[in-house]
């Protein structure tokens, strides 16, 4: 008699995927581009699917997960800013409280191993508790936020659409967010096209590019323009003395050092560096050529010139910046499957 | 379509023969009383007197307990497993103070633990993170977003010798040893003889009760002498390892009772 329960249910669950794959026509599941490296997301432990993926946009875009129903994600990572806080440098939050730091891009995700400029999250699916519970962001508890949830008539049937049950808990809710998150995969700018074989850069990109990969390219290292490394660029530290990664190692080596940032869309990512202090990817750029501050552990990079730093001239930094806005993927930006409208049939 | 048919019948069998492999256990009580010196604490404005001869009430006094392993009189170790291991022991919680765990039948004549939540579970999988270690639940204010790892143990009070505008001392004494790269490990093993005051006899439907004593007083002069005017607020900074290394040395057999 088990044997029969067993094999029924086994021919259930098979019937059950086959026809959920016919529904799956608008949404497009995840997949690695062949010219990137292999992901580090766990996605054995919370695979994609479209009910999760839907719910996690939902939740993304939903200011109940605020303590006063006024900020939700979606607040400082404003999708046609590539997921950032477009026009902030340090990131606003409840009543206009300013955070520490620059929002940064919510963006290839799944080939990130840590979190945050300073890396103290290792893991994605835990990484929305920081906001939701942090005083100046949303202020809110994980209990609290389920409870409300629960009150809410539309998300018993989004967890059972992505979970198959209609419990809702604080851990479905973060592997959810997880799923949204990691469906942003930007691969679809002219670098990327480039690369497909599909068109060529002009002459001045493709300069651009050549002085990239001499002088840029060991940190922002192609295809994702980061090695996900820590590194002290010489920033002179503001008056918020931000520590970086040495608040999470406290190693002396770490003093300073911040996690080296995509630079993917970097038109749309405006303010930069992990404080928004550059308004403009010229001032990023002189940073590199005159402002770089001779500290202990600036990257030994910094040290191959007399005077520390990577020497630039104003064409070269012209020329890298054409380079640059061809990491500049519209289609990223305004796809409407990652919007805040965006619904399933 | 056949495979699963195999599955479906080795996982069966296997089933079965988790019943057949059966080993007489018994209960094993481990009791954690917070004292300061000789007296029990009480939370809230009770003063007590530490080392350097500073006041201070205890407010909050929370701490993991885990992996424990116990080892009869001929050397044989039982270690618990790990989904049974972890224990937040927290005095605002009755129930909390006494974990109670199923062991095999023996003689032990010593335990050991550790204070805090080791690196592996401290980077599991969010799905393995149930009961006291669901940071989304009953972890939550034992759990630093910021810096993803448990807080090992947490002691909150007031104290008139604080430096803080709001007379009130914090020690949150966390960090794992790192994720990626390393940093200081505030994971500390304690290991209990109980051959002086009990050992521990488990048989089948009865129960040991171990009785360990806290002194919470050591917190401040364990190892090394902390006073609350010099360090208020103790969080993941580097002297962090001094908080660690006393509270290694908080615990005590107080007795044991086989029924
Ligand atoms: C008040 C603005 C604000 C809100 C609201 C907010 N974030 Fe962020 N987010 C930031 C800032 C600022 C950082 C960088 C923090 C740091 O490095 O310490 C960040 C970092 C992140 C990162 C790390 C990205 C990376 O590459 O390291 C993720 C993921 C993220 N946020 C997701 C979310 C999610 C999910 C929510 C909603 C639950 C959310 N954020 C709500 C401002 C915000
Ligand atoms: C030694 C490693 C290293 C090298 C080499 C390097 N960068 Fe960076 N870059 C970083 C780090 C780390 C940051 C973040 C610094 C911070 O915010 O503290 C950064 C930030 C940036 C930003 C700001 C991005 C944002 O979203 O905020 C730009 C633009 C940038 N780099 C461009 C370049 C260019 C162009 C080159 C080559 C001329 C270059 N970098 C060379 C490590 C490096």
């Amino acid at each position: 008699m088990k044997k029969y329960i067993v094999i029924s249910s086994v021919l259930i669950f098979m019937i059950a995927f086959a026809c959920r794959k016919d529904q799956t026509s608008h949404f497009n599941s995840f997949t690695t581009p062949s010219y990137f490296p292999a992901t580090s997301y766990h996605f054995e432990t919370n695979q994609i699917t479209e009910g999760g993926f839907y719910l996690g946009k939902k939740l993304f875009y939903d200011s109940l997960l605020s303590i006063d129903n006024s900020t939700s994600c979606g607040t400082c990572h404003i999708p046609t800013s590539a997921f950032t806080h477009h026009g902030h440098d340090l990131s606003h939050g409840l009543n206009g409280t300013l955070t520490k730091r620059n929002s940064p891009a919510i963006m290839n995700l799944a080939w990130s191993n840590s979190f945050m400029w300073d890396g103290g999250i290792h893991d994605l699916d835990l990484q929305p508790i920081s906001p939701i519970t942090n005083p100046i962001e949303m202020g809110e508890t994980m209990d609290h936020v389920v409870a409300k949830l629960k009150q809410q008539p539309n998300y018993k049937n989004l967890f059972l659409k992505a979970f198959g049950t209609e419990e809702i808990t604080g851990d479905k809710l973060l592997k959810a967010l997880s799923q949204f998150m990691l469906m942003c995969v930007s691969n679809n700018a002219k670098y990327d096209s480039v690369k497909r074989g599909q068109t060529q850069f002009t002459p001045t990109e493709q300069a651009g590019y050549n002085i990239f990969l001499q002088k840029c390219n060991a940190c922002h290292n192609e295809p994702l323009f980061t090695d996900n490394s820590f590194r002290n660029t010489g920033l002179k530290p503001s008056i918020l003395n931000d520590s970086g990664r040495y608040k999470i190692t406290l190693n002396d080596r770490d003093m300073f050092t911040f996690k080296v940032p995509s630079l993917r869309n970097i038109t749309y990512t405006a303010p930069y560096m992990h404080d928004g202090r550059f308004y403009s990817l010229d001032a990023a750029l002189e940073h590199y050529n005159s402002q770089v501050m001779n500290m202990p552990n600036i990257d030994p990079i910094f040290r191959r010139e007399t005077i520390p730093g990577i020497r630039l001239s104003a064409d070269e930094k012209n020329k890298l910046i054409a380079f640059l806005k061809t990491l500049d993927d519209r289609s990223f930006v305004t796809n409407p499957m990652l919007g805040e409208n965006y619904s399933p049939r | 379509m056949k495979y699963f048919i195999v599955l479906a019948f080795l996982s069966v069998l296997c089933s079965c023969h988790k019943q057949d492999a059966h080993v007489k256990t018994g209960g094993m009580e481990i009791s954690f009383v917070n004292n300061a010196g000789s007296q029990k604490i009480t939370l809230g404005n009770t003063q007590y007197i530490n080392s350097s001869g500073e006041t201070f009430t205890i407010g909050t006094l929370k701490y993991y307990i885990s992996n424990i392993v116990i080892t009869k009189t001929t050397g044989e170790k039982y270690i618990v497993p790990q989904d049974s291991c972890y224990f937040l022991i927290d005095e605002s919680n009755a129930s909390s103070l006494k974990p109670r765990l199923n062991i095999p039948q023996g003689n032990y004549s010593s335990l050991s633990f550790m204070v805090g939540v080791d690196s592996l579970r401290n980077t599991k999988d969010l799905s393995q993170r149930t009961g006291v270690l669901d940071p989304t639940n009953t972890a939550a204010d034992m759990y630093w977003t910021w810096n993803s790892g448990y807080i090992f143990f947490k002691v909150e009070g007031n104290s008139a010798a604080s430096l803080q505008t709001d007379k009130s001392y914090r020690f949150h004494i966390g960090l794992f040893g790192g994720y990626s790269s390393g940093t200081i490990n505030n994971t500390r093993i304690v290991s209990i003889n109980l051959s002086q005051k009990g050992n521990a006899i488990i048989s089948s439907g009865k129960t040991s009760h171990i009785n360990i004593n806290a002194d919470i007083l050591k917190i401040f002069n364990g190892t090394h002498v902390i006073s609350i005017a010099n360090s208020s607020v103790i969080m993941a900074t580097a002297n962090s390892a001094d908080v660690a290394d006393n509270y290694a040395t908080l615990f005590s057999h107080a007795s044991t009772i086989n029924e």
